[in-house]
């Protein structure tokens, strides 16, 4: 049995990664949002897991709109950051769990999940910024990542509550696996924000705080919005809040907080960073 | 929509949230080749082929007359209403010199500055530790 020992929940706007790799970390700006990651670095270092299961939605490395898959799980050996078209690179490579990768995909199709499945995929922002965040000055990943994409870019997107169904399938596959591994899950994206349209700039700080309040107790609670209310409430962009439910939803033991920043503004988004700690379920 | 709807092959009016763009099935369709040529500028060869000669670079993507005048024009309300997706638009964007806050600034009439400040008005830190 594998155990998910925690859940890891970050913003990955990519300008979190122009500020890493010019040094930013303390400048005034920077320094609340990466203060943030001081309790995660010392969890990180206490449970040092092997496998890192990230729920992320690609914005545009990947997949273009000639295939958009809703869900598209990753299958490969090893994985690659390229280019983003803005100068955004240099990110390590990333070394896949292929054989963790297909145990998923098959207990989740079993369970009538039918995802995409990926050989061979391009990683972006979204799992690179949450890397660096999360294991800073390495030269390789210390974990192994099975990459897992939700579309939240064309609609119609996931219901929030497929997408909890979704990681929730996703647990229980990992809790099924024979392997020795210790796995993290991660959520990316979020929280409020919104690029586009006139309403460009939207930030919903007391949204943001209700899934902040009831992400570890009652995820549950989030469901009561549907997929466009959620746009309405967090932003166009906003609604990566589905990454972070599937990932909250792999978390099937019991699932305490133990950190959680909330700062409002990095770049045009309200950034925020929550450690959740999965203790394992009691089995009969 | 009513199933009765779907029967006569009508769809239900999209819901509408005021200054929202919904990247829906209609403007995936419209904004095809707009979209298309900016997942191009993933590479950086391509770029510079956007940059030597636009129109050139607009022709091989097939571009509707309105896209190609949102683009000369550097117009992104105008690249929005012709289809272009925001996380594609990026990449031209990028081209342009334009950051988020530039594309915010453009698309809401307000200077860079009266856009940061905007988004400075809700600054919040909130930090919670377990003991």
């Amino acid at each position: 049995m594998s155990d998910i020992v925690g859940g890891i929940f970050t913003s990955h706007v990519p300008g979190i990664g122009l500020a890493i790799a010019r040094g930013q970390q303390q400048d005034p700006y920077w320094k609340p949002f990466f203060d943030g990651f001081a309790p995660i670095h010392r969890w990180l270092a206490q449970t040092r897991p092997d496998v890192a299961v990230v729920f992320y939605n690609d914005h545009g490395l990947n997949f273009f709109l000639d295939q958009m898959p809703t869900f598209a799980i990753g299958a490969a050996a090893d994985y690659q950051h390229e280019d983003e078209g803005w100068g955004l690179s240099g990110f390590k490579p990333f070394t896949g769990a292929p054989d963790l990768s297909w145990h998923i995909i098959e207990t989740v199709v079993e369970q009538e999940f039918d995802p995409v499945t990926c050989q061979s995929m391009l990683l972006d922002h979204a799992v690179a910024v949450p890397f660096e965040l999360c294991w800073p000055d390495t030269d390789a990943w210390p974990v192994k990542v099975v990459p897992i994409s939700l579309n939240t870019v064309q609609h119609p997107l996931p219901s929030p509550r497929r997408a909890l169904e979704l990681g929730r399938a996703v647990g229980r596959a990992i809790e099924s696996w024979t392997g020795p591994e210790r796995v993290v899950v991660m959520g990316t994206g979020g929280l409020s924000h919104q690029l586009d349209g006139e309403r460009a700039g939207h930030i919903n700080v007391d949204y943001d705080k209700f899934c902040l309040r009831n992400l570890a107790p009652d995820p549950e609670a989030m469901l009561q919005h549907d997929t466009l209310d959620i746009v309405e409430l967090a932003g166009s962009q906003g609604v990566e809040i589905l990454n972070w439910l599937a990932a909250r939803g792999a978390m099937r033991g019991s699932v305490r907080e133990l950190a959680s920043n909330y700062h409002v503004p990095i770049s045009n988004t309200a950034a925020a960073t929550v450690l959740l700690e999965n203790s394992a379920m009691v089995r009969a | 929509m009513t199933i009765a709807a779907a029967a006569a092959g009508q769809r239900a009016p999209a819901r509408t949230i005021p200054g929202t763009p919904i990247f829906d099935g209609d403007a995936a369709q419209r904004g095809y080749p707009l979209n298309a040529m900016c997942f191009s500028f993933n590479s950086e060869s391509n770029r510079m082929a956007f940059r030597a000669d636009e129109a050139g670079y607009m022709d091989r993507f097939g571009l509707s007359e309105d896209q190609r005048r949102a683009v000369r024009s550097r117009d992104v309300p105008g690249l929005i209403a012709a289809g272009g997706n925001v996380y594609y638009l990026a990449k031209l964007a990028g081209i342009f010199g334009l950051n988020v806050q530039d594309l915010g600034a453009l698309q809401t009439g307000m200077s860079v500055e009266e856009f940061r400040a905007v988004l400075l008005s809700h600054a919040v830190t909130d930090r919670r530790v377990a003991a």
